[in-house]
C-alpha cells in the first residue's frame, strides 16, 4: 500500500446525506466570448435596435473625447475615459426599464448619460463642485462610486428591498476587472445569490486596473467563471460587440425580473485611453496592443454590420455624428461656465439637522466669508 | 388614574421591546445580521422577532459584515429603515469601509437627496470575561467619522428610548450597547408607552458640588458607585451621562463643570486618541475660568484589549476614579 493510499484511508467519506447543492453545468459561461456582429446571429438582431445602438455609441465616443478635452482646458479635475468601452456603457443603460436602477462606478458617467442623465450633472463629481451632481431618484442612477466594488452590495440591497416591497425592479451594477478582487465583490455576489436578488453584475474587463494587468489580478479561467462558485450563471461576452452585450444583458435582466436571481456577465473589452488624463499608459503597455484593440473598435464593428446589410447609409451615419457634435457643443458651452459655489453648502447636508458643533463651525466660516467680503470692498 | 406597578426588566429586554415596537409602528423597519433570526441574536436582543415579523423582516444574513451593512445601504436607498446588528464590537471592523465611505457620506454626497436611516447596533466594551476580539471599545473610530450619530445607553429606560429615537432618525446612528449592562435590571414599565429620548442630550445622573464625572455607557454605573464611595472622602460628585457622543451636549456638560469647577472624564476606551481628549478640550475651552484643576481622564490603558483574566486591571474602576478625583488640586482651596 502506498503512502497516498494509506492517507486516503483516513479521509472521511461523505455522509450519505451529502449531495451537490447546485448542478454547476448550466451556470458555466461559454468557452469563447459570445458575439453577434459578423456572425449568423446578427440576422436576428432588430435593425432599429442596431441603429439606436450605433447612434448611442457615436454619441458616447464624442462624449468621451469632449470630456477628455475638458480636462486639458482645466474644466474637469480628472476624467476616467470609457473610450473603447462604449458598447458596454450604452448597452447597460439601454437594457433597463425606467423603474430599474443603475449602479455605476466612476468610469461609468457615459452609462449614466445614456440612461438620460444630463452630462453636466453626470460630470459634477469630476469637475469637483460637488460629489454627486444629481438626485439619484430622478433617473434611478446611484451616485458614481469611487471605492471599487463597494456599490455592488448597494445594488443587491436595493434589488432585494424592491422584491420585498413587491416591486418589479431590477438593479444593474457595473464593476471593472480590478474590482472583482475586492472583498465587496465577493460579498455582493454571495448575498445576491443567497437572496436570489434581481440584480445583474456587469464586469467590464478592460484589461487593466490602472497599470496592473488581469493576470496579476486573478487565476480564474475567466471572471465569468467566478459566478459558478456563488451558484449563479456566468456569461462571457465580447464587450466591443454592442449587439452581443445588449442581448446578453437583456436576457440577464429578464431572468432577474422573472425571479430567476442574479447573473454575472463578463464583457471582454479594452481601455483605449490611459486610466485617467493624469495617467501615463506607456509605462505599462505597448502601443501595438492598443492598436490591436483599435482594430476591434465597437463603433467600427457595428458600422460595418449596418453598412454591409444596408441598414444605414451615409446620411444616417452623418446624422449620428451631427447629433453627437450637437451634444458635445452643448456640453462644452455649459462646462465652460464657472459653477456657482456656496461655501455654506459644506454644512447643509451632513446631518438632517446640523449638530451644535457644526453650527459653531458654520458660524466661523460665515464670519470668515463676511470678513473676506468686507476686505474686498 | 391607574398605577402600573414597575417591574424589573433588563436592558436586553428593553432593547428587544424597542425593536418590536419600532417594527410594529413602521413596516419599513427591517432587522438584519448574523444569528438575529432563528436564534434571536447571541445576546438574545432580537429574541422572538423573526417569529412575530417573519424572515423577510428579521433576516439571518450570510456571515459578512461589509455585506450586511452594504446591502443595508441599498435597502435604505429604496426606502427601508434597516436595523443592522454587528455581533461584537471587533467583528464590526470589516464593515468600516461601507460605514465610512458610504453610510456616513451618502446624505452629504447627494445634497440631502439620499439620506440613509440605518441603525447599526454594536454590542461593545469589556467586563464580561470575553476572549480576544469580544471586548473592544471602538467608539473613537465612530466619533471620528462625520455623518454618523453615536449613541450609547447606560440605563434600561434609555436603552428603550434611545433605540427608538435611533431607528426613527433619518440619519445613520451607531448604537453602542454596553455588553456588561445587557443583564442590568431596573424598575421599568414595559406596558406604558415609553418616552423616546431625543438624541444629543446628556443627563445628570447624580447631582454634586465637588467635581463632575463625565462618562457614558458601561462606565456610568462605575462612576455612580465611585460617587457614593467618594462621600466617605467628603467629596460630593456630580455624574453626567453623555448618552450621545455625537452630537455632543456641550451645554449640559459645561454647565455642570462651571458649577463644580473640576472634572474627570471616564471611559473604557483607550486614553490616547480616545473621546476623553476631545471632551477635556471642549470643557477647557468653555470652562477655563471656572476650573480649579486640569480636566483629568480615567481611561482604558493604551493597549490591545487584555485577556479576560487580566481585564479588571485595564477597566476604569472605582479606585482609579477616586485616585483621579484626589488629584484635582484640592490643596489649592486651602
Amino acid at each position: 500500500m502506498t503512502v497516498m493510499e494509506q492517507r486516503g484511508a483516513y479521509h472521511p467519506t461523505p455522509p450519505p446525506a451529502w449531495q451537490p447543492r447546485t448542478d454547476p453545468a448550466p451556470l458555466l459561461p461559454d468557452e469563447r466570448p459570445y458575439r453577434v456582429l459578423g456572425t449568423d446571429s446578427a440576422a436576428d438582431a432588430d435593425p432599429a435596435l442596431l441603429r439606436r445602438l450605433y447612434a448611442e455609441l457615436v454619441r458616447g465616443r464624442r462624449y468621451n473625447t469632449q470630456a477628455t478635452a475638458l480636462t486639458k482646458q482645466g474644466r474637469l479635475a480628472v476624467y476616467p475615459s470609457s473610450t473603447g468601452q462604449e458598447a458596454c456603457e450604452v448597452a447597460a443603460a439601454l437594457v433597463l426599464e425606467e423603474r430599474d436602477w443603475l449602479f455605476p462606478s466612476y468610469r461609468d458617467t457615459l452609462a449614466a448619460v445614456a440612461r438620460g442623465l444630463d452630462p453636466v450633472q453626470a460630470l459634477t463629481l469630476l469637475r469637483g463642485d460637488w460629489h454627486t451632481g444629481y438626485d439619484p431618484h430622478e433617473h434611478r442612477v446611484a451616485p458614481l462610486c469611487t471605492p471599487l466594488a463597494t456599490q455592488l452590495p448597494h445594488a443587491v440591497g436595493l434589488a432585494h428591498a424592491a422584491r420585498l416591497k413587491g416591486d418589479d425592479v431590477v438593479a444593474l451594477a457595473l464593476v471593472g476587472d480590478g474590482g472583482t478582487s475586492e472583498g465587496d465583490f465577493h460579498e455582493a455576489l454571495n448575498f445576491a445569490a443567497v437572496w436570489q436578488a434581481p440584480v445583474v453584475f456587469l464586469v467590464q474587463n478592460n484589461g487593466f486596473a490602472i497599470s496592473v494587468p488581469l493576470e496579476k489580478q486573478t487565476a480564474a479561467p475567466s471572471l465569468a467563471h467566478k459566478a459558478v462558485g456563488y451558484g449563479m450563471p456566468g456569461r462571457l461576452v465580447d464587450g466591443n460587440d454592442a449587439a452581443a452585450v445588449h442581448q446578453v444583458l437583456t436576457e440577464a435582466v429578464a431572468h432577474a425580473r422573472a425571479g430567476g436571481g442574479p447573473t454575472l456577465v463578463e464583457a471582454v473589452t479594452y481601455r483605449i485611453d490611459a486610466h485617467t488624463n493624469a495617467d501615463d499608459a506607456t509605462r505599462y503597455r505597448v502601443d501595438a496592443e492598443v492598436e490591436t484593440w483599435r482594430a476591434h473598435d465597437p463603433i467600427a464593428l457595428l458600422e460595418r454590420e449596418l453598412t454591409e446589410r444596408g441598414l444605414i447609409d451615409e446620411a444616417g451615419i452623418q446624422a449620428a455624428r451631427d447629433a453627437a457634435e450637437a451634444m458635445a457643443a452643448d456640453l462644452r458651452e455649459r462646462m465652460n461656465q464657472d459653477p456657482v459655489l456656496d461655501p455654506m453648502d459644506l454644512f447643509a447636508h451632513v446631518y438632517a439637522e446640523p449638530t451644535p458643533q457644526l453650527r459653531e463651525q458654520e458660524a466661523l466660516l460665515r464670519a470668515e466669508l463676511t470678513a473676506e467680503e468686507e476686505g474686498a470692498h | 388614574m391607574t398605577t402600573v406597578a414597575l417591574k424589573p426588566a433588563t436592558m436586553a429586554q428593553a432593547l428587544t421591546r424597542a425593536l418590536r415596537d419600532a417594527m410594529t409602528a413602521d413596516p419599513t423597519v427591517h432587522v438584519m445580521g448574523e444569528d438575529v433570526g432563528t436564534l434571536g441574536g447571541v445576546f438574545r436582543v432580537t429574541d422572538g422577532l423573526a417569529k412575530e415579523f417573519g424572515e423577510d423582516r428579521v433576516t439571518d444574513t450570510p456571515l459578512a459584515e461589509a455585506g450586511i451593512l452594504g446591502t443595508a445601504v441599498g435597502m435604505a436607498m429604496y426606502g427601508l429603515r434597516p436595523v443592522v446588528e454587528m455581533q461584537f464590537d471587533a467583528f464590526a471592523y470589516p464593515a468600516f469601509e461601507q460605514l465610512i465611505s458610504h453610510v456616513a457620506r451618502m446624505r452629504n454626497r447627494t445634497r440631502g437627496a439620499m439620506p440613509l436611516p440605518i441603525t447599526i447596533r454594536v454590542p461593545y466594551g469589556g467586563g464580561i470575561g470575553g476572549v480576544e476580539h469580544h471586548s473592544d471599545s471602538s467608539e473613537a473610530y465612530y466619533i471620528a467619522t462625520p455623518g454618523l450619530h453615536v449613541v450609547t445607553p447606560a440605563t434600561v429606560a434609555d436603552a428603550y428610548g434611545l433605540l427608538r429615537a435611533a431607528i426613527a432618525s433619518d440619519d445613520p446612528v451607531v448604537f453602542l450597547e454596553p455588553k456588561r449592562l445587557y443583564w442590568s435590571k431596573d424598575s421599568w414599565n414595559p406596558e406604558e408607552p415609553q418616552s423616546v429620548e431625543p438624541i444629543g442630550r446628556a443627563v445628570v445622573r447624580r447631582t454634586g458640588r465637588s467635581a463632575t464625572l463625565i462618562t457614558y455607557g458601561p462606565s456610568v454605573p462605575v462612576c455612580m458607585e465611585a460617587a457614593e464611595a467618594a462621600t466617605a472622602e467628603g467629596w460630593d460628585l456630580e455624574v453626567v451621562d453623555l448618552r450621545s457622543l455625537v452630537p455632543f451636549d456641550d451645554e449640559k456638560v459645561a454647565a455642570s463643570v462651571r458649577r463644580t469647577g473640576r472634572a474627570v472624564v471616564v471611559h473604557e476606551s483607550g486614553g490616547f486618541g480616545g473621546p476623553g481628549g476631545e471632551i477635556a478640550a471642549r470643557v477647557t475651552e468653555r470652562c477655563f475660568h471656572h476650573l480649579e484643576a486640569p480636566v483629568l481622564r480615567v481611561a482604558g490603558f493604551d493597549i490591545p484589549y487584555p485577556p479576560p483574566m487580566l481585564e479588571r486591571h485595564h477597566l476604569p474602576g472605582v479606585d482609579r476614579i477616586l485616585d483621579a478625583v484626589g488629584r484635582l488640586q484640592w490643596e489649592a482651596e486651602n
